[in-house]
């Protein structure tokens, strides 16, 4: 996973959309002190994190550092065992919370896309709007087209997702995502999966709903991509926070040495002794 | 050490470079040897075999007219209703047992897995004895024929196919749930929408299959006393036998019937295999 790809600003092919693709306000994300085991195994041990609303902040760590469980804790994927995480209007961590409810705001792009693949691209995008928000079809598949003239896929509406590249298929994610109206959006590593030649039109659409506004919670090994979109990056390791601040500084001048470390290793793979 | 080791290494390098057509030349003979035993088997075939009383006691298809048209309008009607039947009991039974088998509650579990281990243990026979025979004598109820067969075989086959949906349930990837889930789906409309069409597909082959062992099974009604519009297919046959002086004629003509169902099953659950190969690539 070689992914020290340099984004250089200036050579995007996506100018910034106009602001009528946004309809909903981007919401706050505020994590207290929280805490996942999996039995003996301490995942997440009292992590404090805010978003603020149209921030795009950089999960980045070693595996197993916890950043994939602490996105997940954000909508509930994982329970976590202490600790508050309010999304929006949303106590997510309250036991009264309507997770279903509260899910429809926060979007999730998977790092294995996670499409479905029984459906078209079209359903993929409309399926959970008819079901969930109660949408018509003709409502759904118009919001739906939106999503995917917003990712460069409306042509591709009617095929099925094993016919489409791995780039395409996480776009295609991402506008299923945006066609529910998130007001947050969550990355868990969304072009690890991906062939290197098709990581940067995902890394493109990216940009482009950060540009947007969209709050963005983002876990990514694409230095160039968080040095560039991130406003924060959070570095994690061990189930800690070690070090956070604004991308350049973390990334070009990290003060901790785990990090200094860490990023010399993901910079420089073929510099790395062992 | 070294010169034992050495020693062999020219004598082997020979080995490996055999003349060109040595390898064409094995094949043909391979293939010459196959041929020259099925020749000799088909001639002995016909030299040992007495055709005329294979003639007159297995393919006497002259003499069992008779049998015509109920083994097809009856019998076979009879061996569809049967499975039919059963197999939708067996299907609805064995998605109740699935579920039941995937419950986070754990009673449940011990229930359908208890259920699944007796009816996949047991002879069909059994059932079916227990059924027609055990309960009615218990019990002093008489059940309709049709109702004792559907419920046997509807009994048995959820038994299976609750094993083979499970498996299609859970080979559907967690990620697929975890998508549903986090567009807002409540866990039920997930399973509902979005796994359940996808296991499906999956087990479209396997449960083709055991319709296919149902059309089978479903001949052990000719235990219980059977009406003659209620004759399926194998009773047919064995009636046939000491009846129409055939020999074993009409046995061979309720088999081929049974074909008529079963192949084009089978070709179906290869044809549903092959489609969903390709789904996957």
């Amino acid at each position: 996973m070689s992914e020290n790809t340099a984004h250089t600003p200036g050579t995007d092919p996506h100018p910034p959309t106009t602001g009528s693709l946004r309809q909903v306000q981007a919401a706050r994300v505020t994590i207290k002190d929280l805490n996942k085991s999996y039995g003996s195994n301490h995942v997440l041990k009292g992590i404090d994190l805010d978003v603020a609303p149209g921030e795009v902040v950089c999960l980045i760590g070693p595996s197993g550092s916890g950043k994939s469980t602490l996105l997940r804790c954000v909508n509930l994927l994982e329970t976590p065992n202490s600790g508050t995480v309010e999304v929006g209007e949303f106590t997510v961590t309250d036991p009264d919370v309507d997770i279903d409810t509260m899910r429809r705001h926060v979007g999730m792009v998977f790092q294995q896309f996670n499409l479905f693949p029984h459906l078209t691209v079209m359903e993929n995008c409309t399926v959970a709007q008819i079901k969930v928000l109660k949408r018509g079809k003709a409502e759904a598949q118009k919001v739906a087209r939106r999503q995917l003239r917003r990712v460069g896929l409306g042509e591709l509406a009617d095929r099925y997702p094993d016919q489409l590249s791995g780039g395409q298929q996480q776009r295609v994610a991402i506008a299923r995502a945006l066609s529910m109206a998130p007001q947050l959006m969550l990355f868990d590593e969304p072009t690890s999966a991906l062939d290197p030649e098709t990581v940067g039109e995902v890394l493109a659409i990216m940009r482009q709903l950060a540009r947007d506004g969209m709050t963005m919670l983002v876990v990514t090994h694409e230095m160039g991509f968080a040095r560039e979109v991130a406003d924060r990056v959070v570095f994690m390791d061990g189930g800690i926070v070690v070090e956070e601040g604004r991308a350049a500084d973390v990334i070009t001048d990290p003060q901790q040495p785990r990090t200094q470390d860490f990023l010399r290793r993901v910079l420089n793979p073929t510099e790395v002794d062992i | 050490m070294s010169t034992a080791e050495q020693t062999p290494t020219p004598q082997r390098a020979q080995e490996p470079t055999p003349k060109p057509g040595a390898a064409r030349r094995r094949k043909t003979i391979s293939l010459a040897v196959q041929a020259g035993v099925f020749v000799l088997a088909i001639v002995l075939l016909a030299v040992l075999v007495d055709w005329t009383a294979l003639g007159e006691n297995v393919f006497n298809f002259g003499a069992v007219g008779a049998m015509f048209p109920d083994i097809i309008l009856v019998g076979l009607g009879n061996t569809l209703f049967y499975t039919v039947t059963s197999f939708v009991l067996g299907l609805l039974g064995g998605m109740v047992l699935a579920l039941m088998r995937m419950s986070a509650f754990p009673p449940y579990r011990w229930i359908a897995t208890a259920y699944v281990e007796f009816f996949r243990g047991v002879p069909a026979l059994l059932v079916f004895l227990a059924l027609g025979y055990g309960v009615p004598f218990a019990f002093g109820v008489s059940w309709p024929i049709p109702l004792v067969v559907c419920l046997a075989l509807g009994l048995v086959a959820s038994a299976y196919i609750a094993e083979t949906l499970r498996a299609g349930l859970q080979a559907v990837p967690k990620g697929q749930t975890e998508a549903a889930r986090s567009l807002g789906m409540p866990a039920w409309r997930a399973m509902v929408t979005i796994v359940i069409p996808q296991a499906f597909r999956i087990v479209l082959p396997p449960l083709t299959n055991e319709v296919i062992l149902l059309t089978k099974d479903s001949s052990l009604v000719y235990v219980l006393g059977l009406a003659v519009f209620q004759y399926d297919l194998t009773k047919f046959g064995r009636d046939g036998i000491s009846s129409l002086g055939a020999g074993m004629t009409p046995i061979v003509v309720a088999g081929v019937l049974y074909l008529v169902i079963t192949v084009p099953l089978s070709l179906l659950a290869r044809r549903f295999e092959s489609t969903s190969a390709r789904k996957k690539v």
